[in-house]
């Protein structure tokens, strides 16, 4: 019998521990699929964040770092310096990445690094219970915007694939969704593609993934994945921003 | 065998050369601007990878990146830039990763001055960032010193997995002085820790979390168990003049340096008096200064700060001894004639009965 779906070899066989409807699952299975279709896992090595997927060690079959709280693209620079024939990505979220380590994100992206990014935005600190991201849109409720966020007063979200995609030293820059099965196929073709850059050694890529977070956006499953379609992507607009290779 | 005449920065960016580091990262600040200057030009000529980073804790984190793939790594920087490192090397600490951390010590609190001090003592030898941690501490005197400090420190950060901190000053940064070399390291310790990609092995993992409850507290006691070997054997101090001596002096660093200079001039007026250098700040010579000051009457303690010191110092003073303390904060730096007018003045007053 022919098998057509099993565990990727790049995943450990170990309970997820997110929570229900959590985007982290699809996005680490989307990542261990694509290591291992292009036959890099023994030669991975993953830069885990500072919220809900400081945990990925647990998950990954492959050498993962913790790094402090925004930093990771700091630690990849290195790792990736020293060792250029191995692969290397940070997964972050968007606190980990937009706010506390906004610095460490554009100036790995401004030398551009041969590095890749999987920058998961769930519009919301996760970990920490659901307060008020860089990525919070406006009108949207959080424990630290219990009105919801109000522009006037919180300030605006960050875009980052906007924002990175006007630096010289980035190669690849797009933002993906994981709201619908096309979506996820799309995302995983843009993980895909960001990676292959890196072995091309083309430099810096970044993927963002709009990533839902029921249990802090109050929501079921099925509603989170339909505010990312009807709302959410509304204001991150799907696409390629950057994409130095076609 | 030859000697070179270079600064601080240079010898010690040279030591850790020799010592076989291949990263550096760093963010200019004074008076250690020269360390990332001569970094990035010999560093990569001998293969290795210099990086200006856009910030210290950018800085710290990459050399924790070199660190978590197995190579040796090197940061330098001064007092404000040390304090934004201090996150990152608590998680080197958790980790249980090595590195080395060179802090060439200026004038604080705030951005203070450029000026040479001694005033990030507390924050060296305290651990510094937050948890339950250590990290071991060399306090050089000589330009001669901190190369060999720098030299030596990459050995004991790997065979500890601990960070190194060297804390010098902007005096020993920037003056010149002659330096010999010692071999060029060619053999390093295995690190089947490190992430190189799982290439014929298990996942390895870097980590500092523990989150199943009870996990995190065995990992302190082991990294205690662990401290309590480095004082056990790590243990580094001087001593000069102790043998008649009946009033001690206690200092590290620059400072004592300025003060072996007052104690030639106190020696030639006939004051028997000694000097203790501790080299390592942390962990501290706690049992070898009880013992010095076994046959003592007084200690002075000088220092390019506060008295920062003076609490190690009681530590060991269990004979309760008088403890003077004679120091500079805020980037004052003492002559030797000064500390030995205190001296006079303090030390050999009319009701003293030491020196009557
Ligand atoms: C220096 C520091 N500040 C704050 C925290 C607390 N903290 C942990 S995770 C997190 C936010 C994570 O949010 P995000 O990056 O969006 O990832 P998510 O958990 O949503 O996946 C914060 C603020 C920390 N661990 N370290």
């Amino acid at each position: 019998m022919e098998v057509v779906y099993k565990k990727p070899e790049s995943l450990k066989d170990e309970t997820i521990i997110y929570c229900p409807g959590c985007g982290h699952g699809i996005i680490h299975r989307l990542i261990a699929e694509v290591v291992d279709e292009l036959g890099i896992r023994e030669k991975t090595i993953g830069v885990a964040p500072v919220g809900c997927a400081v945990v990925a060690y647990n998950f990954f079959n492959f050498d993962v770092t913790e790094s402090a709280h925004g930093r990771a693209p700091a630690v990849a620079t290195a790792i990736k310096r020293l060792l250029p024939d191995r692969i290397v990505f940070t997964y972050q979220g968007d606190g980990d990445l937009a706010a506390i380590g906004t610095s460490e994100i554009i100036h790995a992206a401004a030398r551009g690094e041969n590095i890749t990014v999987v920058f998961v935005n769930n519009a919301i600190y996760g970990m920490t219970k659901g307060q008020m991201a860089p990525t919070t849109i406006p009108g949207m409720k959080t424990t630290t915007t219990i009105e919801g966020r109000n522009v006037k007063y919180h300030g605006y979200p960050l875009k980052v694939c906007e924002l990175l995609s006007q630096i010289d030293g980035v190669y690849y820059v797009e933002r993906t969704s994981i709201d619908s099965i096309p979506n996820i196929i799309k995302t995983k073709q843009s993980i895909r593609k960001a990676f292959k850059y890196q072995i091309e050694n083309k430099g810096f890529s970044l993927v963002e993934i709009l990533s839902p977070c029921p249990i802090n956006w109050k929501m079921t499953p099925k509603e989170s994945m339909d505010w990312i379609r009807d709302v959410m992507s509304k204001y991150f607009v799907l696409g390629v921003f950057k994409d130095k290779g076609g | 065998m030859r000697k070179y005449l270079l600064t601080g920065c240079e010898a010690s960016a040279e030591a850790s050369i020799h010592a076989g580091c291949k990263f550096y990262a760093g963010y200019p600040i004074t008076p250690q601007n020269r360390f990332p200057e001569y970094m990035s030009k010999r560093l990569p000529e001998e293969g290795g990878v210099f990086i200006q980073a856009e910030s210290e804790i950018s800085a710290i984190n990459m050399v924790f990146g070199a660190s978590v793939c197995g190579f040796r790594a090197l940061t330098s920087s001064s007092s404000p830039g040390i304090s934004l490192k201090q996150e990152g090397i608590s998680y080197l600490a958790g980790c249980e990763l090595p590195a080395v951390i060179i802090n060439m010590n200026r004038g604080g609190p705030g951005l203070g001055d450029v000026t040479p001090s001694q005033s990030d003592y507390f924050q060296a030898t305290r651990g510094g960032g937050h948890g339950d941690y250590r990290t071991i501490v060399y306090a050089p005197w000589t330009v001669q010193e901190l190369y060999d400090l720098t030299y030596f420190a990459f050995d004991v950060a790997d065979k500890y997995r601990n960070p190194v901190l060297i804390l010098a000053d902007g005096i020993l940064a920037l003056i010149m002085e002659s330096v010999k070399f010692k071999k060029i390291k060619k053999r390093f310790p295995k690190k089947n820790w490190a992430l190189t990609g799982c290439k014929g092995r298990k996942p390895n993992s870097i980590k500092s979390l523990f989150l199943t409850p009870g996990i995190l507290e065995k990992h302190n006691w082991k990294l205690y168990r662990k401290y309590k070997k480095i004082e056990e054997k790590e243990i580094k101090y001087e001593r000069y003049f102790c043998e008649d001596a009946d009033c001690l002096f206690v200092s590290f660093g620059t400072c004592a340096r300025i003060c072996y200079e007052t104690i030639k001039i106190l020696r030639e007026k006939n004051f028997k008096v000694g000097l203790f250098r501790p080299i390592t700040l942390w962990p501290f010579p706690y049992k070898e200064l009880e013992n010095t000051i076994e046959r003592m009457k007084k200690i002075i303690v000088v220092e390019m700060n506060l008295g920062q010191m003076i609490d190690d110092v009681k530590i060991a003073n269990k004979k309760n001894l008088p403890i003077y303390f004679y120091g500079r904060p805020g980037g004052g730096v003492p002559t030797p004639e000064e500390i030995y007018r205190f001296f006079i003045s303090h030390l050999v007053g009319k009701k003293d009965k030491l020196w009557k």
